[in-house]
This record gives C-alpha cells, sequence and structure tokens, in this order.
C-alpha cells in the first residue's frame, strides 16, 4: 500500500495531537522511580489494592455481562416501548462524571436512600465502605461501554440467521446462545474488555458511594490518589501498573484499535 | 464545513488556547493588587470571609483562593503553582515548604481540635470517645495522610482506644458529608467543621484532656511577584482583631 503525503494543514495539528497524548506517559515511564519500585508494589498495600481491583473488576464485568448482554439485545431488537430514550438513558453513566454518579448512588442506595433505606431497615444491608458496594460503583459506570458495544453487534447482524435457525426448529434459548451469540464474539469481547478497563480504573464514584479503606474499597486508583498526598514516587510506580494494564487491554484489542486499515 | 460548524470551531479554539496560555492574558500581567491564596479545605468556610474584611481595610485588592487537602496544595506550591500565600491545617506538612525553601517564615494563626460529628438525631447514640470502640459501628475517619487523619490517630493513641473505622476518607469535608447525610454513624472532624454545618449535622465534644490540637499556619510563598501585599495579608490573617475575631466566631481557638 502506497502511503498518502499527508497535506500540512492536517499533518501540524494531528502531530500536536500525538504529542499531547503521548508527553504525559512518557513522563510518567521516566519519573518511575526503577530502584524502589519492586518494593513498592510489592507492599502489603499495594497488593491489597491490586488484589481488590481484579476482583471489583471482574465481578462488575461479570455483573454487566449478565444484565448488560440481554439490555443491549433488547435495544438492538427494538422489543420495548421508546427504545431510542431507553437507549440514551442507558449511557447517561458513561457521559456522567463519575462523582456524580457516585452522588446518586449514594441517594438510592446510601443507608438513607431511596432503595438503600428500605434495604437497611428491613433486611439490614448496606452498601457504602463495603466491596460490593464497589462492584456497584464500577458496576453502574462501566456497563454501558459493554451495552453499546454489543448493541452495535447485536444490530449488525442480519436477522436471517435466527430466523433459518428458527425455521428448522431451534429455541429462543438455542438460538441466541448457538447461533446469536457466536456471530457477536468479536463485539462481545471488544466490550467486556473495554467494560472491564473501566470498571479498574474507575475513581470518582468508587470513593464518593464506597468510600476508601485499604483492603476493603481502595482500589488501585484509590491506593494512587492517597498516595499522592503522602508519598510521591509511591503514585507514580502503582500508576505505572496501570498504565501497564491499559496497555495490556489494547495488545489484547488489537485486532480492533490498532490494525492500519479496516478489513 | 457550514458556517455554524466554522463559527462553533473558531469559537473553540480561541477559548482553548487562551485556556492554555493564561500567560497572555492572565499572569504575566497580573496586577499586583491581587492575590492568590492555597488553603486548607478546613478553611473553606472561613477564608472568603477573612478576606472579605482584607479587601475591605485595602480597597483595590482581590483575593482568589485554591481549597484542597493540606498535603495537595502544599505539592502544587512545591511543583511551581502560582500562589502567593498557602495556609495548612498542620506544622508538619508547612515545614515541607520551609525545608524546600518554597515558603518563607509561616506563622501559627489559629488552632482548632476535634470533635465527634453524628448524623441529626445521634442514630447510633453516641456519647463519649469510648463508644467507638462498639463493633459494627459505621465510623468514618480522614485518612492519616491528611492532617485530620493524622490527628485522629494521635487522638485513638492518646485514649487507648481500639476503633476499626470503615473509611478513611482524603478530605474533612467529605468526611462530614457522609454523617450528614447518615451513611456513617460517626465521624472524628474538626470542631469549626461541624460548627460550619449548623444543624444539618450534631457533635459529641472531645474533652480537652482527650483531645488533641492542631495548628494553622499561614506563610508567603517565596517565588512570589507580589511581596509586600503577600505580606500584609499574612499579617492581616495573625495579627488583625478583625481576622481573630472572624476566626474565633467561625470555631477556631487563638493561635496563642
Amino acid at each position: 500500500m502506497r502511503r498518502q503525503r499527508a497535506p500540512l494543514f492536517l499533518l501540524i495539528p494531528g502531530l500536536v495531537a500525538l504529542i499531547f497524548l503521548l508527553v504525559p506517559l512518557i513522563a510518567l515511564i521516566a519519573q518511575t522511580p526503577w530502584e524502589s519500585f519492586p518494593k513498592i508494589i510489592s507492599s502489603p498495600e499495594a497488593l491489597e489494592a491490586l488484589r481488590l481491583s481484579f476482583i471489583t473488576s471482574l465481578a462488575a464485568t461479570g455483573l454487566a455481562a449478565v444484565f448488560g448482554i440481554p439490555m443491549a439485545w433488547l435495544l438492538a431488537r427494538e422489543v420495548l416501548p421508546f427504545t431510542g430514550l431507553l437507549r440514551a438513558l442507558v449511557i447517561v453513566p458513561l457521559l456522567l462524571p463519575p462523582v456524580v454518579s457516585g452522588v446518586a448512588l449514594l441517594e438510592a442506595l446510601g443507608r438513607r436512600g431511596l432503595v438503600g433505606g428500605f434495604l437497611y431497615d428491613n433486611f439490614d444491608i448496606t452498601f457504602p465502605f463495603t466491596t460490593a458496594g464497589v462492584v456497584i460503583a464500577t458496576t453502574f459506570v462501566a456497563m454501558p461501554f459493554l451495552i453499546i458495544t454489543m448493541e452495535g453487534g447485536f444490530r449488525s447482524l442480519h436477522q436471517r440467521y435466527e430466523d433459518a435457525a428458527a425455521t428448522l426448529g431451534a429455541s429462543h434459548k438455542r438460538i441466541f446462545f448457538r447461533v446469536t451469540m457466536p456471530m457477536v464474539a468479536p463485539a462481545a469481547i471488544a466490550g467486556l474488555v473495554l467494560c472491564w478497563a473501566r470498571a479498574l480504573g474507575e475513581f470518582g464514584a468508587t470513593i464518593t458511594f464506597a468510600g476508601n479503606f485499604p483492603g476493603v474499597t481502595q482500589t488501585m486508583p484509590l491506593a494512587v490518589y492517597t498516595a499522592l498526598e503522602s508519598d510521591r514516587s509511591v503514585a507514580i510506580a502503582l500508576s505505572l501498573v496501570l498504565l501497564v494494564v491499559s496497555v495490556g487491554v489494547l495488545i489484547a484489542l488489537r485486532g480492533r484499535y490498532l490494525q492500519t486499515r479496516a478489513s | 464545513m457550514n458556517k455554524g460548524f466554522r463559527v462553533l470551531l473558531a469559537v473553540a479554539l480561541v477559548v482553548g488556547l487562551g485556556a492554555l496560555f493564561p500567560g497572555a492574558s492572565g499572569a504575566a500581567t497580573k496586577p499586583n493588587t491581587e492575590l492568590t491564596v492555597s488553603a486548607a479545605s478546613s478553611l473553606t468556610d472561613v477564608f472568603p470571609v477573612i478576606a472579605d474584611a482584607f479587601t475591605k481595610r485595602y480597597p483595590g485588592t482581590e483575593i482568589k483562593f485554591n481549597f484542597a487537602g493540606s498535603s495537595t496544595i502544599m505539592n502544587q506550591v512545591i511543583a511551581g503553582a502560582p500562589v502567593d500565600v498557602v495556609a495548612t491545617a498542620s506544622e508538619p506538612t508547612m515545614q515541607i515548604g520551609v525545608d524546600s525553601k518554597q515558603v518563607l517564615r509561616p506563622l501559627i494563626f489559629a488552632r482548632n481540635s476535634m470533635t465527634i460529628a453524628v448524623p441529626a438525631g445521634n442514630p447510633a447514640n453516641i456519647k463519649s470517645l469510648a463508644d467507638l470502640e462498639r463493633g459494627g459501628l459505621l465510623l468514618g475517619v480522614c485518612d492519616p495522610v491528611v492532617p485530620c487523619g493524622a490527628t485522629a490517630v494521635e487522638i485513638f493513641a492518646k485514649n487507648k482506644l481500639d476503633v476499626t473505622p470503615v473509611t478513611r476518607e482524603l478530605d474533612v469535608r467529605s468526611l462530614l458529608g457522609k454523617v450528614i447525610s447518615g451513611d456513617l454513624d460517626a465521624g472524628i472532624v474538626y470542631i469549626t467543621d461541624v460548627k460550619a454545618a449548623g444543624s444539618k449535622v450534631e457533635f459529641i465534644e472531645i474533652p480537652v484532656k482527650e483531645n488533641v490540637m492542631t495548628t494553622y499556619p499561614i506563610a508567603m510563598v517565596s517565588a512570589t511577584e507580589n511581596t509586600e501585599l503577600s505580606n500584609r495579608f499574612v499579617n492581616f490573617v495573625r495579627f488583625s482583631t478583625t481576622s481573630q475575631a472572624i476566626l474565633r466566631a467561625f470555631g477556631f481557638a487563638k493561635p496563642w
């Protein structure tokens, strides 16, 4: 493929964007305290935060899959009234500042919240300041990523395959799991990875709704922010771990985002 | 490209570049009647009132504030943030600035102490510090990396309390917010914070001999281009009877 010559009016601003996006990442790597790095990331606090981040982000991704994929299907097939409105509402958490999501969750599921008050009074269940609260906050913020990705997948799938399976006598369940899902697998994988990455990076909703306590609610991003108050080099080392994970996600998705040309 | 889009693009460019280079319009030509003051979160309510009194005393001057946790504001100053005066909620935090020669001659201008904040109605029926040891109690503190958390740790140690907080908030205002909302049964906050919150929250006093006093230093930032006005503000906060009366009204104790 012959490389096209870029006109200057696109080349210059484009390169500015590239530099703008790369320099902070380079600075983070350049400032990493390599000598103390192994000690910092193997400290009990860091390992606790890392463990908690993995558990809660995977749990959030699981919840998002169980409930979000069916929601994406409902939106794609337009089986519910006001699908357009519903789609807009479902992706609101995607656009909302996460701290606002945290406040909204407190109003809904806090001990005196709309639903949380009922749960606390009748069943003695509280979510803030628990690991379950972290999962709720991250699911709320991350699930829309899976829903919109999957909805696109379901939409681009021609319904004739499902129809054909139906004429051959397959049940709805069988069609969904044996025909529909395998065909949207690329969208599902991309959606799940994006959702998981978003859950892993969640900060605002988590600290607002679930609080900050090592081993219970202090995930990696919260540990980074806490460390920033006392020891910048610890914060940088922990940040680098998250950066490596992000790059790992990108590599995992290379089929989607690293292609030079759409196939 | 349609015309509407072009106009939008032009506006976005101008606004964006303007925000990127405040030096072109703001900082470089910043009049020497304007001060930027970075102050600890617990000073959020009282400092604007002191600033009003200051600008009334020295007409034509203007004061802008940046409120955050003490460590955050000190980090910003050390990193070269364009700040003229800095006020923290702890001496060790200020000492970091002194040691790195970023601030000059801090003065203690007020003191504060801690109290137990509880939601209106005190649902967990807290009566003293000892009640905080109760199992199942949802107790919140600040993280030990910020002054209010370090002081809470000192209080627990002084009274030999074995407590299990459920959260370590990174600033005292978010901790108080979670007490007010009823999501926490109790939180260790500054007396001045509960006074500022009024009737939304109740508090249980910690007796003087069980309590720990904190001090508030204020200092001029070495790199300020506005030495005279910065000095004047520091001295006004510390020495003027007006400023000290305002601090008393907000619940701060005398610095001496």
